[in-house]
């Protein structure tokens, strides 16, 4: 058995290997960069045996066509953008199996924006600053620094002992990420919130915002109402946080993403909440915008709460993973199992474990 | 703004927090900010993700999943009121980077020259003689802001910007000078070039500087600038730092 590789027939529109972002070099002025969508790139990398912040790719809008070579599984999660393997439609959030030969491509952008394809053993790159996602305006990370073409060659790493185990296990609906493009985007006001009046606020809160054509990884620039400052729109410059809504003089607002410069000299009127930066990354240029306050207390709640998700998914993978492929245990899948048998790799070498509850 | 009393604690949403020592650009600001992020990484907390000196602020990145955002809060709050002013570590590290000026790489040298009324070597000898400090880091990686440039090399800004500068340009623009760290667009005069990396991801550090440092140009001819690129290029050019204790 060999890991999978990919060879890219098409590219798609914009493919890159992102991962959970390069942290730890914002000081250096190093943007941090990873999935824009960070819930649907950790429940994909369960569901096909990875570690939550390893590398998939991150498929915008019209996704790439990939020839599979070696074994492993896959699933898609994120955007609808109808992936097919071999012409066979396969729905997201779902693990399915691929090898030599196997064409993986994506049809018609459905829902949504930004699709995660991951793979077992997740996509092996370089790591460069302790991260291997892609960060084009300075050339680093994913392949050479840039989105996929056509004649690339995409290596996954070593997949986990159990990754066969992992095909037909499917996130459960209730633990999906839901984008609806209607539901306001939850804000926590600050740091510069005292920079604008109290109209300019009312503004902000109260109006409808178009996703303008200047959407990308780092920054969506919403037009609409203009947003009134108390006296100057610039500041000096300090950091700019992930989804921190800057509004420079012209009073329309900017909701800086994943590859946003680490600093810059505008007042930010407050900071789209963690949970929802994904909810934004999903929306085209076109679609509306609204905001609503939520307070820190809230918003670190709705952090927790997808932790509890991706918990529940890695509870539920284990149980899949426990029940023998020979139908055994069959019988017990949607209860607790009683018994099981799973493969452990220790140093090296492939275990086969199996285990029984024992009733005195 | 001059009712409002420092240090103070901006909520920067729920992954960000961040402590703002002033409103003015000075060192004395900035070493307070660098006060505060030593005694961070010195005992950092469970979920510390990121540290991001400013000219006078410092943002404190935790993982919200993992932190205890209240007690961080409260941390934050006694730990930046003990920051002082003194450089962390009390000696004056200085970064030398060489430049060669003028001709090809400064194409803009002729202009500052005659913005400032001065001739081409004294704005070499200007820009040389003074060690500029780095107040922070941002804009791309491995960008500075410089502080300190000798006020007679101020020269207004090009009114159409470039679309490219390479990497390495040795630039000013209005009161600030500094160094292109990737290629990007700027309308700062461009009076030289390093064949220094400041970036280079494929080096550990891939950036030198840090926040707190200090710069100090170094005048060459091409012959030194295509020996250092060629270092660069292998991986084995090691910049000069020097480190001077300070008496306070």
């Amino acid at each position: 058995m060999s890991a999978l590789v990919f060879s890219v027939s098409s590219p798609g529109m914009l493919t890159t290997v992102q991962d959970g972002g390069r942290w730890g070099f914002q000081g250096k002025g190093m943007p941090v960069a990873g999935a824009m969508d960070m819930q649907s790139l950790k429940l994909g990398n369960i569901l096909v045996g990875n570690a939550q912040e390893d590398a998939a790719l991150e498929v915008t809008i019209l996704g790439p066509t990939l020839r599979g070579e070696g074994e492993g599984v896959v699933a898609v999660t994120g955007a609808e953008l109808s992936f097919t393997v071999n012409g066979a439609a396969v729905p997201n959030w779902t693990v399915v199996r691929v090898g030599v030969g196997d064409v993986l491509a994506f049809g018609a952008p459905l829902t949504g924006c930004r699709a995660y394809l991951c793979a077992s053993g997740g996509i092996d790159v370089p790591v460069v600053m302790g991260s291997r996602s892609t960060y084009t305006r300075a050339k680093v990370g994913g392949l050479e620094g840039r989105a996929l073409k056509k004649g690339d060659t995409v290596r996954c790493g070593a997949p986990g002992a159990l990754w066969r185990q992992c095909e037909g296990f499917a996130c459960p609906g209730e633990l999906r990420s839901v984008y609806d493009p209607e539901a306001p985007l939850r804000v926590i006001p600050g740091p510069q919130d005292d920079c604008f009046t109290e109209a300019g606020k009312e503004t902000f809160y109260g109006s409808e915002y178009v996703v303008s054509n200047s959407a990308d990884r780092m920054g969506y620039r919403l037009d609409g109402p203009v947003i009134e400052h108390v006296g100057a729109a610039d500041i000096i410059s300090d950091a700019i946080p992930l989804g921190a809504v800057q509004v420079p003089g012209h009073g329309q607002p900017i909701v800086m993403l994943a590859d946003r410069q680490t600093t810059g000299g505008y007042t930010k009127i407050g900071t789209v909440c963690s949970v929802d930066i994904a909810a934004l990354s999903q929306r085209l240029p076109g679609q509306k915008v609204r905001f609503e306050t939520i307070d820190l207390d809230g918003a670190v709640a709705l952090v927790r709460n997808e932790g509890k998700k991706r918990e529940e998914l890695l509870r539920l993978r284990a149980r899949w993973r426990s029940v023998r492929d020979d139908g055994l245990c069959r019988s017990v899948r949607g209860g607790t199992p009683t018994k099981g048998e799973f493969l452990l790799g220790v140093d090296g070498a492939n275990h086969r474990i199996s285990w029984e509850e024992v009733h005195e | 703004m001059s009712d409002t009393t420092y240090p103070r604690i901006l909520t920067a949403g729920d992954g960000c927090v961040v402590v703002e020592f002033g409103d003015t650009i000075d060192m004395a600001v900035n070493g307070r900010v660098a006060s505060l992020a030593a005694a961070i990484r010195k005992t950092p907390f469970v979920g510390l993700r990121d540290l991001v000196p400013t000219y006078r602020s410092l943002a404190v990145y935790f993982d919200p999943e993992t932190t205890n955002v209240e007690k961080t809060y409260a941390r934050l709050e006694a730990l930046s009121r003990d920051a002082g002013e003194g450089q962390a570590g009390g000696a004056k590290r200085t970064i030398v980077v060489p430049t060669l000026y003028g001709g090809e790489f400064g194409p803009d040298m002729g202009d500052v020259a005659e913005h400032t009324k001065l001739s081409e070597d004294e704005v070499i000898r200007r820009h040389t003689e003074r060690d500029c400090y780095c107040y922070m880091l941002g804009f791309t990686p491995g960008y500075s802001y410089l502080g300190g440039m000798d006020p007679a090399l101020e020269v207004p800004r090009l009114k159409n910007p470039r679309e490219i500068i390479p990497a390495g340009s040795v630039a000013i623009g209005g009161k600030q000078t500094g160094i292109y760290s990737i290629a990007s667009p700027g309308g700062w005069r461009l009076i030289g070039r390093t064949p220094m990396r400041m970036f280079d991801p494929g080096r550990d550090p891939a950036i030198i500087l840090e926040a707190g440092m200090w710069v100090r140009f170094r005048p060459i001819g091409q012959a030194e600038f295509d020996e250092i690129e060629a270092e660069g290029a292998k991986g084995a050019y090691r910049p000069e730092i020097l480190e001077e204790e300070v008496t306070a």
